[in-house]
């Protein structure tokens, strides 16, 4: 998986996602990133979905427990463009109502405002 | 490894296989299923979600069951009977009771992070069943009806 944060206006980091979150591929990476952004201060986190290829179990589990990690440290992370499978992956789970899911960038980026 | 070659017609014979406990070796088993499965004309989400099971049933295999131990393998065989594709991978691990998993969808258990793959194979295959095999080991048995395979997906919406 390739990643590349971009800052937006606002502070807000835009975390653009290529390839696969699957188990021993991406998952931790994913992890590894967003800790960062977290330890840098970054608060503001929205992940840009649209180039993932593939997600398993563990890419969701990496996703839910980035979700956590940036909540606890008074944060928000949202999800921008989710492919429709993934989208249905985190619908089965019920996963899809923990997340703030956004179709356009400038209401996602506009939404960590409010 | 042993590979008999797989043929997408009904009366291919099973696939067996001996893989080293590496996720690496999750995409070529996918690989060889799609090969399997391709003679069939499958809608490409019922195709994936196949994949994503076997994926989710080697993963199991590989950290759970065996730990990522690299002297442990997972033993995998693919055939499709009946128009009906049966998976059975079977780890080297000290196995599990399937009874004590946790529910994901159990709010207690919604923010986990792991404990979704058994659900996610339930969710997409027809038949998910695990037997404790004599001499140690998990098994997990995955099939899937290839023809009128949209059924399921047809009623998830």
């Amino acid at each position: 998986m390739k990643t590349s944060v971009r800052e937006v206006k606002g502070g807000v980091q835009i975390l653009d996602l290529k390839g696969k979150i699957t188990i021993g591929s991406g998952d931790v990476q994913l992890r590894e990133t967003i800790n960062k952004l977290v330890d840098e201060g970054k608060k503001n986190i929205l992940i840009n979905m649209q180039d993932v290829t593939t997600i398993d179990s563990s890419g969701i589990g990496e996703l839910v427990g980035c979700y956590t990690s940036v909540t606890n440290k008074g944060g928000k992370l949202k999800l921008l463009h989710l492919p429709p499978k993934i989208n249905d992956v985190l619908t089965v789970t019920q996963l899809i109502t923990v997340f703030d899911v956004y179709e356009s960038e400038p209401e996602a980026v506009a939404s960590f405002a409010a | 490894m042993g590979i008999s070659s797989p043929r997408p017609s009904d009366k291919t014979g099973p696939i067996r296989m001996s893989l080293s406990s590496r996720f690496e070796n999750i995409e070529m088993a996918q690989h060889l299923c799609g090969k399997l499965i391709e003679g069939y004309e499958l809608p490409e989400e019922t195709r994936h979600w196949i994949l994503m099971a076997l994926r989710e049933a080697l993963a199991n295999a590989i950290k759970h069951g065996n730990s990522q131990d690299l002297g442990k393998r997972v033993h995998l065989e693919m055939e499709v009977a009946d128009h009906t594709l049966k998976i059975r991978v079977r780890d080297e691990g000290p196995g599990f009771d399937p009874k004590k998993v946790a529910d994901p969808l159990a709010p207690e258990n919604r923010l986990k992070t792991s404990g979704r793959g058994i659900f996610y194979m339930k969710t997409f295959m027809d038949e998910v069943a695990f037997r404790q095999v004599d001499g140690g080991g998990m098994e997990i048995r995955l099939s899937k009806k290839l023809l009128g395979a949209t059924q399921k997906e047809e009623k998830r919406r």
